[in-house]
């Protein structure tokens, strides 16, 4: 049990490229926070670097009370799983969870205990004889996950553990992670770029883009109110739909009036986009509906704004109200808006 | 899986096809295979005018010959002692050279170079370095008080043929470390760092397991290399002496043969080393199939 601390945590490469910019980030004890981003965003980088698999080039990292920088993997007490999740194939399962703690010197009765706990947690007692290879994916990520926890780690590191696993499984697995980390209460980092795994795992989100954060907060907060346009269209789905200012102040709508100066672009939530006038201030946009794609509990409304060539997405539920080629007027209230200034990215108000 | 088949049209494009292999294989292995057997059999009178049959009398006269015993020893040590040099020597470079990252290609091309080397070029080569009279190596061990002469130490003699055969092997076996070496995973190291493991332990309890495919194979195809292609190192270096001290199987069965001109024996002897080249083979290839360890 830990909480880990980054401090202006900076990564540099030999050649000059710099993949982490200067990262502060508070974990409390106990708390699972995610990093999210897209590929090349400096998350599994900055994950390795709390693992102490890459150096640290400026800044500092604290796990529990102390200063990690110069240890090693080994001694900053952190356990990881890896997205391949790096069995190692020469052992059984059971030497595979035994090998960290006998390199640490525990009692042959102690290691015995410990790996029987652990594989009774992921049930996956049947299998310790096994080697990695008569495995299944889900089977070898239970490993994987048990070798991080026999070790009772002050800190779990997840790099990418559920990109490898078929989309039925993945649910399942995600279920079950969540579900481990409530009942450990170990303190938890962990790297995905799947936003949806992001929102529903993380009691802390840290969306990082470009090897900085864009934004730090409860999966709702940043929901609801992204700081930017880029946390704006990589959280949800799908994306979040971008209207210039001026094309809503010209439908006549004299609502806007009340936004920041800086103000000209708009984000609304495809969720937000509703086919009948809802009560209290709103707007009213005509459009024309291209595409209708049915995806079970919801649809998705591919429309084109009229007299523009804006692209936009309604989340709806059952059949459109017209068919494809047709206008449909669809209204958004006042709420809903998300102001955004186009050149800095960031939110207005 | 499955496999395409192609059908030629007519009998004899696939005769005609498979002609030059067959004829390169009966011509090069199994004529000369065979004459080896059947001379294996006859004895030869003294002039070389006549010869008779004496069934399996060569091969009962060889092992009762205290020379031919004193060969299979010698062979066995040399064999052991070449396999272990140039197999620890090349893992422990590769294991070097895959923790560099620009200068890698560099490091492995240059490395590759001795294997380019005929044997009995490397031979020479060391027997120049390791000459008593104005070699390097004898004028530093003289230095450091050892008194190095491998025309008169048995000890010495079979050091400079081990060293010499091995180097060229180094190389060969190198490639292929550092093939293996390449393949294992980076995580699986990282996560053993993780699991505590030190650089040393994390070689032995995983690098090295991982590599027992690579390793298994070498051993084989290094035992069989130094029986059986080591004859130009010898040659060029120790001849076989001081005291049959270096006198390997290959080398008796030239020096039997071709030196002695007792044709007989010299067959009789190929015969032997036809058969323990075919007992290695089948080992390795069962051991192949089982893919060793994981």
């Amino acid at each position: 049990m830990a909480r880990i601390k980054l401090e202006g945590l900076k990564k540099t490469y030999a050649g000059g490229v710099q993949a982490v910019k200067g990262i502060d980030l508070e974990v409390a004890d106990g708390e699972f926070v995610v990093l999210v981003g897209p590929s090349g965003c400096g998350k599994s980088t900055l994950l390795r670097m709390v693992a102490g698999l890459e150096t640290i080039s400026e800044g500092r990292l604290e796990i529990g009370d102390s200063v990690v920088n110069d240890l090693e993997p080994a001694q900053r007490d952190i356990a990881m799983v890896f997205q391949n999740y790096a069995l190692y194939p020469h052992m059984t399962v059971f030497d595979n969870l035994a090998y960290g703690l006998k390199n640490r010197g525990f009692k042959r009765s102690e290691i015995e205990r410990r790996v029987q706990e652990a594989a009774r947690m992921l049930e996956i007692e049947d299998f310790l004889p096994r080697k990695p290879r008569q495995l299944s994916g889900g089977q070898r990520q239970r490993v994987a996950m048990g070798r991080a926890l026999v070790r009772e780690p002050a800190a779990f590191l997840f790099d990418e553990p559920l990109s490898n696993l078929d989309a039925k499984l993945r649910v399942q697995m995600r279920v079950e992670i969540k579900q481990l980390q409530r009942r450990l209460k170990t303190t938890s980092l962990y790297v995905t770029h799947d936003q949806l795994e992001a929102m529903t795992l993380g009691d802390r989100l840290v969306v990082l883009n470009g090897g900085r954060i864009e934004q730090v907060g409860t999966p709702m907060e940043i929901y609801a109110r992204p700081a930017s346009i880029f946390v704006a269209t990589f959280i949800g789905s799908p994306a979040m739909n971008l209207i210039p200012l001026d094309y809503l102040r010209e439908r006549g709508n004299g609502l806007l009036g009340d936004l920041p100066k800086s103000t000209d672009i708009v984000g609304i939530r495809p969720d937000d986009l509703h086919m009948q006038a809802p009560s209290g201030p709103h707007l009213v946009v005509d459009s024309t509906l291209e595409l209708f794609e049915a995806a079970g509990a919801e649809s998705h409304l591919y429309v084109r704004l009229a007299g523009s060539d804006q692209p936009s997405v309604i989340r709806t539920a059952g059949q459109p109200p017209v068919a494809e080629g047709e206008t449909l007027r669809f209204y958004v209230r006042r709420e809903a808006l998300h102001p955004f200034n186009r050149k800095s990215g960031k939110r207005t108000v | 899986m499955q496999t395409k088949r192609m059908t030629f049209p007519g009998r004899w494009l696939p005769y005609a096809l498979l002609a030059p292999q067959v004829i390169v294989t009966l011509v090069f292995f199994i004529w000369p295979a065979s004459q080896a057997l059947y001379q294996s059999l006859l004895r030869e009178d003294a002039f070389g005018l006549s010869s008779s049959f004496v069934g399996l009398a060569n091969f009962s006269r060889l092992f009762d010959d205290a020379y031919y015993l004193n060969s299979l020893s010698v062979t066995a040590v040399f064999a052991i002692g070449t396999t272990l040099l140039s197999m620890s020597a090349a893992l422990l470079l590769a294991a070097t050279v895959n923790r560099l990252l620009r200068s890698r290609d560099a490091y492995t091309t240059l490395l590759v170079w001795p294997y380019a080397i005929a044997p009995a070029i490397a031979g020479v080569l060391w027997w120049f370095i390791f000459n008593p009279s104005i070699g390097i190596v004898p004028y530093v061990l003289d230095m450091l008080g050892y008194r190095w002469n491998h025309r008169t130490s048995g000890t010495d003699a079979m050091l400079l043929v081990i060293i010499a055969a091995a180097w060229k092997q180094i190389a060969y076996n190198f490639l292929f470390f550092l093939a293996g070496l390449q393949s294992i995973p980076q995580s699986l190291i990282e996560a053993a760092a993780i699991d505590g493991a030190g650089p040393v332990k994390r070689f032995w309890t995983i690098v090295f397991p991982l590599l027992t495919p690579t390793t298994f194979f070498l051993l084989v195809v290094n035992v069989v290399y130094a029986m059986f292609d080591t004859f130009g190192v010898i040659h060029a270096t120790t001849q076989g002496g001081p005291a049959q001290a270096t006198n390997i199987l290959v080398y008796k069965v030239y020096a039997d043969g071709f030196v002695g001109m007792n044709i007989g024996s010299s067959a009789a002897q190929s015969v032997i080393l036809m058969a323990i080249v075919i007992a290695l083979t089948v080992i390795q290839f069962r051991f192949i199939e089982r893919r060793v360890n994981y």
